[in-house]
């Protein structure tokens, strides 16, 4: 099972993301933000970072980096996609995914660990874990607050979109505490919170992140 | 954030270079022609010793090198005849030879298993005064690309940061910005923020203090030096453009006290431009592309371009090469094609980087840069001889032996005198000063201390930094000392700790600088590290004042001498002088830097208590000693008296205990005891996991001293009980004080720390006291702080 994690310029959490699936035990392939080539994977991450420094709107350039013509076909193809933080905003400007990522409400950077509660565990990223399931993984960002028109909130609230909600803080002021979302087939994800950095007990706060991984493999399996 | 427009840079300096190049043909010609050599910060007899060197006057370019390469910042003119004594330490860490020390852009150990660390710490004091965000941002990009020279991968960051009272008028806007600014470009470089300081004193208030530590990491094969060897070789610039930011910063603002510079603030014409921008974002491509370059074996020798720039760049590399070099500095590519030859010798513009390449490897290494999109130019070669010569439209304009201009700056035994109050302030001890005596006081006492800024909980600060990028952090705040996994197959890793205390060093600048550097290594040792090596950061006033160069002169021999006592070597550090504000100094901060070895990071050991039952131990001797402490600041405002006895010998036999023991797996916790005394270590220990401590303080121990004392030399552990015989048979072993003062206790029915027949005070209490002070004054009432989960929409923005 290959998954695909894409480096583009100012991709910060690759490394991290490729671990994570290493340790799934899931063959990591580093994609080339500049290749219109993913190379047979089956699933992909975009990772965390600042693409492209994020001078303009976060995500707003790597959007149209070659690979992600690739990327868009594909999870128009029902691939397993899971965008996080910088990769959930660039799934936005992809509009893979609705809504968009604004500068965090209180106006700073937030790195903390974070209690989210899985509100839909049936799709491709979030299979491994209980409905209502609550874990604890980091979350970063200086622009993680989800913001949508009211339509969008209830239709994604309707339709079980809302794959996690932060519990006890918002670290962003997200509405309606919305920490990820997905598409209607529940293959594309993007998450704001970070599992990769919570998939060794030594470094981070637990092992509550592999989850999204192991789901990956089984929801591939499943279709196999 | 997009990077800021820079002002233009006055270009009044230089009266010939709108219409005429200032040649050296022309300088031969007109040895009387008038020269800003003052304005540019250099002395009369300095100028008269250039003029010397070449035999005729300077060029205009000639003199913007020199008069950067010769300014404080740059040629250590004042420090470096004390300096000299870290160099006479042994080179030799407990592991063996250091593979690099000073003199290199950044030391290098050796950790074993193949692996090296490079570590350095720097200061960005007077920029992060004047433009805070953009002051510590660019302290942090320096300090990384001085160990991205090194050949090694930066693997993390830490900033040892200084302010004025949280409630002085100014506050708010230098630590808003600072923060930001340390934040803003670690967090954009995808570097783990792992520790640090922060801590306040009224004479930081008009010049803060930011040192910014990087660690990075290379196989002992990968070793690069800053050196131009081989003629023919080409000399390539890479990574951003040359603007016109930071022209003369290091000889403008690093070396000159701000009256006399004039910020802006004072009446004189303002220095915003000498402050240089930053691009986190240049910087993350130019880490990976030159890692790149250093993967397939394609540079000879490189530099970053740091302090004064291109002329430091050049002059660096040539003088330590076998020949000299030629630069074509109209090759340069340019931000602003209307900068003089003289300014883009001066710019500090960021982000660039200058390598040593072979004739064969340069094709590849344009390509390599190509790939990470980074602009790479070939501006020059290595040639034979031994001159270091710049064009600008094929006419000379620099013609110097390199050595010249980087390594024969003028050296300075600056007058010293210990200042004659210095008596009257150690003879004000604060040990005569009223102390506490009822449970009720000493409990009220605790509580102010907990909210004191220097006590305070500060992850305001921290939770502004990205501690968890590339996966490796195994210790971040609020942890004694970061630690970072370096082989994931092996665990091997490092701690690394920063520490000063000012208000010691104040008192004795000879033991404040020692306390710094016992405490940095009891920090690295209570995560289970063996300290290895000393990086240094050295933060005083005007070297000009006899009274600073006295309390410089005690500390760089405090630390030599505590060096040598611990067996450890200084691998580099730096110089910040001219900190002070009119005529008053900082109280004196020498910053230290330890970093230590863990075999296996899963060995380390955290400063928190966790489960009931787990026995606490003190280690060490606690003295009545209360002279510097902060229950002497928090609860009299008072500095005065001695600091706190030095013991070389016994610190060493702590901190062997302490690495040991958690090497033997006998540590459930353990923590430093130094900013607030025993009792601040145990709220520390108790906050996290929310549990509570029951604690008998030794019969016959004045209370005050038992909890508040700050003596040196002490640590506080957690043992599980079945441990216990194995630990007090380490410690009797190593010949170090301990005694078992409690336990640990459960929340049930709440968590409380009750020290045995003095009072108790519930964690709640504690916490709240604790958490809310740094937010209350960033932010007025908190407002701005994450709100709860499940509560209703925002009010509208």
């Amino acid at each position: 099972m290959r998954l695909g994690v894409v480096t583009f310029p100012g991709s910060l959490d690759d490394v991290d993301a490729a671990r994570a699936v290493r340790i799934v035990g899931a063959e990591p392939m580093r994609l080339w933000h500049g290749e219109h080539d993913l190379h047979g994977v089956d699933a992909v991450v975009l990772p965390g970072g600042f693409s492209y420094g994020d001078y303009l709107r976060c995500g707003a350039i790597a959007r149209f980096a070659p690979v992600m013509t690739e990327v868009i076909d594909a999870a128009a193809r029902g691939m397993p996609v899971l965008g996080i933080c910088n990769g959930f905003q660039i799934l936005c400007e992809s509009h893979l995914l609705p809504g968009a990522l604004i500068r965090n409400e209180h106006q700073q950077f937030v790195c903390r660990d974070q209690r989210l509660r899985i509100t839909n565990a049936s799709t491709a990223w979030t299979n491994a874990y209980e409905p209502g399931a609550e874990i604890v993984v980091p979350i970063k960002n200086g622009e993680g607050g989800y913001v949508a028109d009211s339509a969008t909130l209830d239709r994604l609230e309707g339709e079980g979109r809302v794959v996690a909600r932060y519990v006890d803080v918002n670290p962003n002021g997200s509405l309606r505490d919305i920490a990820g979302i997905c598409n209607p087939g529940g293959t594309v994800v993007g998450l704001m919170p970070h599992p990769e950095h919570a998939v060794e007990s030594l470094c981070g706060p637990g092992t509550d992140g592999l989850g999204f991984f192991t789901s990956a493999l089984t929801a591939l399996l499943a279709r196999a | 954030m997009g990077v800021r427009p820079v002002s233009q840079a006055s270009v009044a300096f230089w009266p010939m270079t709108d219409r005429h190049v200032d040649t050296v043909e022309l300088a031969a010609a007109s040895p009387d022609l008038p020269q800003p050599w003052a304005e540019l910060g250099l002395r009369d007899d300095e100028y008269e010793r250039i003029r010397t060197i070449l035999g005729r006057r300077p060029t205009g370019c000639e003199l913007a090198m020199y008069s950067v390469m010769w300014s404080e910042h740059c040629s250590y003119k004042s420090s470096r005849v004390h300096l000299r004594r870290f160099a006479e330490l042994p080179q030799e860490t407990p592991l063996g030879k250091t593979l690099a020390g000073i003199g290199e852009n950044a030391g290098v150990i050796d950790i074993g298993q193949g692996w090296a660390v490079t570590f350095k710490m720097e200061s960005h004091n007077h920029p992060s005064y004047v433009e805070p965000y953009q002051g510590a941002a660019t302290g942090v990009g320096g300090i990384v690309r001085d160990i991205l020279a090194m050949g090694a991968r930066p693997v993390a960051v830490m900033d040892s940061l200084r302010f004025g009272p949280l409630d002085a008028p100014d506050t708010v806007r230098v630590m808003t910005g600072i923060v930001a600014g340390v934040g803003g470009y670690g967090n954009c470089l995808g570097l783990p923020n792992i520790g640090g300081e922060v801590a306040f004193d009224e004479t930081y208030a008009g010049n803060p203090l930011v040192n910014a530590l990087c660690v990075g990491v290379l196989r002992h094969e990968q070793l690069h030096t800053a050196h131009a060897s081989g003629a023919g070789n080409l000399v390539l610039l890479y990574g951003a453009r040359t603007g016109g930011d930071g022209i003369g910063g290091v000889s403008v603002l690093a070396s000159e006290t701000f009256t006399t510079a004039g910020d802006g603030l004072s009446g004189g014409p303002t220095k915003r431009p000498s402050v240089q921008v930053g691009d986190p974002f240049m910087e993350k491509l130019l880490i990976e592309c030159t890692l790149e370059l250093f993967a397939e074996g394609l540079v000879s020798g490189i530099q970053d371009l740091g302090g004064a720039g291109l002329s430091c760049a050049t002059s660096e590399l040539a003088s330590a090469g076998d020949g000299g070099m030629r630069v074509r500095l109209d090759q340069v590519p340019l931000r602003d094609s209307s900068l003089a030859p003289e300014e883009i010798l001066m710019s500090e513009s960021q982000e660039r980087m200058m390598a040593v390449v072979e004739p064969q490897h340069v094709e590849r290494f344009l390509a390599v840069c190509a790939r990470w999109e980074v602009e790479a130019t070939v501006v020059g070669e290595v040639t034979t001889g031994n001159r270091l010569v710049v064009s600008w439209s094929e006419q000379t304009v620099v013609d110097v032996p390199p050595r010249t201009v980087a390594h024969d700056g003028p050296a300075y035994e600056r007058p010293i005198a210990r200042p004659a109050e210095q008596d009257a302030l150690q003879a004000d001890a604060a040990e005569r000063l009223p102390r506490p005596r009822t449970g009720a006081e000493l409990r009220a006492t605790l509580l102010r201390m907990v909210a004191s800024p220097s006590c305070a909980d500060k992850s305001w600060v921290t939770n502004q930094y990205d501690r968890y990028v590339r996966g490796n952090t195994v210790l971040a705040p609020p942890a004694d000392a970061g630690v970072v996994r370096v082989d994931e197959q092996t665990g091997l890793g490092v701690a690394v700790a920063t520490d000063g205390n000012g208000r010691f060093a104040r008192l004795d600048p000879y033991a404040g600088a020692q306390l710094a550097l016992a405490e940095a290594c009891r920090n690295v040792a209570v995560s289970g590290a063996r300290p290895l090596a000393v990086t240094d950061c050295l933060n005083f006033g005007s070297p000009e004042d006899q009274a600073v160069m006295w309390q410089f002169e005690r500390a760089v021999q405090g630390l030599t001498d505590g060096c040598r006592a611990l067996g450890l070597p200084v691998t580099g550090g730096n110089v910040s002088f001219y900190n002070q504000t009119g005529d008053t100094p900082i109280l004196p901060t020498p910053v230290v830097g330890v970093l230590g070895v863990l075999p296996d990071v899963a060995r380390r050991v955290t400063p928190h208590f966790r489960f009931a039952g787990q026995a606490i131990w003190s280690l060490g001797d606690t003295r009545d000693e209360l002279s510097g402490s902060q229950w002497a600041l928090v609860e009299h405002g008072h500095l005065g008296g001695l600091p706190p006895v030095v013991d070389l010998r016994a610190e060493r036999a702590l901190v062997e205990l302490l690495w040991q023991s958690a090497d033997a797996g006998v540590l459930a916790a353990a923590h430093d005891v130094s900013d607030g005394g025993l009792v601040l270590t145990l709220v520390e220990s108790c906050l996290r996991h929310g549990v509570g401590a029951c604690v008998r303080l030794p019969a016959g121990v004045d209370p005050t001293v038992a909890l508040f004392a700050e003596s040196a030399g002490r640590a506080v552990v957690a043992v599980a009980p079945a441990d216990e015989q194995r630990f007090a048979e380490l410690a009797a072993a190593h010949a170090v004080p301990c005694a078992r003062i409690g336990v640990v206790t459960g929340a049930d029915p709440e968590p409380t720390i009750l020290l045995e027949d003095l009072f108790s005070v519930s964690l709640a209490e504690l916490r709240t006291a604790w958490e809310a002070t740094l937010p209350a004054a960033m932010h007025g009432e908190a407002t701005a702080r994450p709100r709860r989960a499940g509560g209703s929409e925002p009010a509208a923005v």
